[in-house]
């Protein structure tokens, strides 16, 4: 076991542990009532192995080594990748060095974004929006031109916008881990490679409709659901149907009685809770399929809240709780 | 309990004879109204004449058209999220090959309603949107008979072709759409100039 502080809040954690993962166990703590201290990921996904590392986006800075040897390390550290040590100390959002730092990353990681969200489908639940939203970057300094990609349809239910990739590598991992053939993989070095499928083979497996629900940005898109709506007019709701290929646990993301898109579910950092198949994403598309349990759980800072009603006696408590966050800040 | 300082205490005195007669009173009463026969009107004889409007009146609102006639609408919904009285309804379509000349993007509002009802006039919708599409203008919203007529679909908020029938904002495009127009990442706004871009050897 290992001691580590993070913005001044301590956990013990099995020996092993990643910084990241130890902040998340801070704040998934019930007692936990502080701000959201665990370091913002657009690589790292915890279902994922080998995932993390790319991005730098989870950047901190230790500040102590360790019990042992207490030196603070020379530069931030991908805090996705690096493993905690007895006494650690870090700071991630109390430090203005580390939120500098990461103003730069999100600048490059804009770099060769196009910034489409009005076309977007992805916008509104996008990782990267929030990271420059929260950043103050809406936009980017880089004066020239913007690597351009044709559109590519990956079998008849996925879309793969290269424009929009920032090279995060999840999907590859997807193909890699959860379904048992890799047919897509990073093409060329550095500023030219690209995710491709080789001659633009279709993926052909039962799970392949995962990438969409791992990417970060809107670079792979459901074609079921390609602008039909804005995902902040259609609501989340928990159901399930009894399929044989997967759990069948899902979010239908509803407008009216019409089921516009399927999801998985998410949990708190944004990560799909169970992997589902391709039948239940794609081809059930009506609401007697599926018994609803309940509207989903969507974070108050979260476009989709709105006009979003699941729990009144949770919606007041995270009221309180932001509002008491926001008068802790002034 | 005393609120303010201005309450008055009734005093109800007998009325003398003079006062019981009412005519003192009828009498102020018609000066008063015969008074106003001089003064000037209040008001104007609508629709021969019409007010003088404000610089930024907001009414009806247009939908425009960029330089070569595509619609700058991309059907984002940032209006119709940012509509405080939920007057704003569209569905979005993707541009098919060869449409080219009439959506700006691939993405367009196949329809767009704005429940002119509903819609309070407040210019939200105009401040939320990133295409620089939707603007209020000066003219007003016409009457009509049933509610169904006042749902304003794309056929009348969208501006005509031809340059006779583009309506200007300019008016209404203040310093701050003036400033955003010059940055190069919303390149599709046509203050933009296209000669000035940059380019690099190997780019």
């Amino acid at each position: 076991m290992a001691k580590v502080t993070i913005d001044g809040h301590s956990i013990e954690v099995p020996d092993g542990t990643t910084i990241l993962q130890a902040a998340r166990m801070i704040v998934q703590d019930k007692n936990y009532e502080g701000e959201n201290i665990a370091p913002p990921t657009m690589c790292y996904y915890s279902k994922l192995k080998t995932s993390g590392g790319y991005c730098r986006t989870c950047i901190v800075k230790v500040t102590k080594g360790s019990e042992k040897d207490p030196r603070p390390m020379p530069k931030p550290v991908a805090s996705c990748r690096t493993t905690v040590m007895d006494g650690m100390e870090v700071v991630n959002i109390t430090s203005p060095e580390v939120l500098e730092a990461r103003k730069g990353v999100v600048e490059f990681l804009l770099i060769n974004h196009p910034l489409d969200c009005p076309i977007c489908d992805q916008a509104g639940e996008c990782h990267l929006q929030d990271l420059g939203y929260e950043h103050g970057l809406a936009k980017t300094r880089y004066d020239f031109s913007r690597r351009t990609f044709n559109q590519i349809d990956i079998g008849p239910y996925i879309k793969l916008h290269m424009t929009r990739c920032i090279m995060c590598f999840r999907c590859i991992k997807v193909a890699d881990q959860i379904t048992n053939n890799r047919y897509q993989g990073m093409l060329f070095r550095g500023d030219a490679s690209e995710i491709s499928t080789y001659i633009e083979k279709a993926i052909d497996n039962d799970f392949s409709g995962n990438v969409i629900d791992v990417c970060p940005v809107g670079a792979l898109t459901d074609r079921t659901f390609r602008f039909k709506s804005r995902v902040w007019f259609t609501k989340p709701m928990d159901a399930h149907r009894n399929c044989t290929t997967c759990s069948g646990k899902v979010a239908i993301w509803m407008k009216g009685n019409d089921v516009l898109r399927v999801t998985a579910r998410k949990d708190k950092w944004g990560e799909a809770i169970d992997w589902i198949c391709n039948e239940c994403r794609f081809e059930k598309k009506d609401a007697k399929d599926w018994v609803i349990e309940k509207p989903s759980h969507i974070d108050r800072h979260s476009v989709i809240s709105q006009n979003h009603y699941e729990n009144l006696a949770q919606l007041k408590l995270d009221i309180s709780k932001q509002q008491k966050q926001i008068a802790g800040k002034k | 309990m005393q609120l303010t300082n201005r309450s008055k205490v009734v005093v109800k005195k007998e009325m003398t004879f003079i006062e019981r007669m009412y005519l003192p009173a009828i009498f102020s009463g018609m000066f008063i109204t015969f008074k106003h026969l001089f003064k000037k009107s209040a008001t104007i004889k609508y629709p021969e004449q019409t007010r003088e409007f404000s610089k930024i009146y907001r009414g009806q609102h247009v939908l425009k058209r960029d330089e070569k006639g595509a619609e700058r609408c991309t059907a984002c919904g940032l209006c119709a999220v940012a509509c405080p009285a939920e007057a704003i309804t569209m569905t979005a379509a993707e541009r098919k090959p060869g449409e080219e000349a009439l959506y700006r993007e691939e993405k367009y509002a196949a329809t767009y309603e704005i429940n002119m009802l509903r819609c309070i006039f407040c210019g939200d919708c105009e401040e939320a949107c990133p295409k620089e599409a939707i603007f209020l203008t000066d003219r007003k919203v016409d009457s009509f008979y049933t509610r169904k007529e006042f749902i304003y679909g794309k056929s009348i908020l969208v501006e005509g072709l031809e340059s006779d029938k583009r309506v200007d904002v300019s008016v209404r495009e203040t310093k701050a759409v003036e400033e955003f127009k010059k940055q190069k990442e919303f390149a599709h706004n046509e203050t933009y100039d296209k000669n000035k871009k940059k380019t690099v050897a190997g780019h």
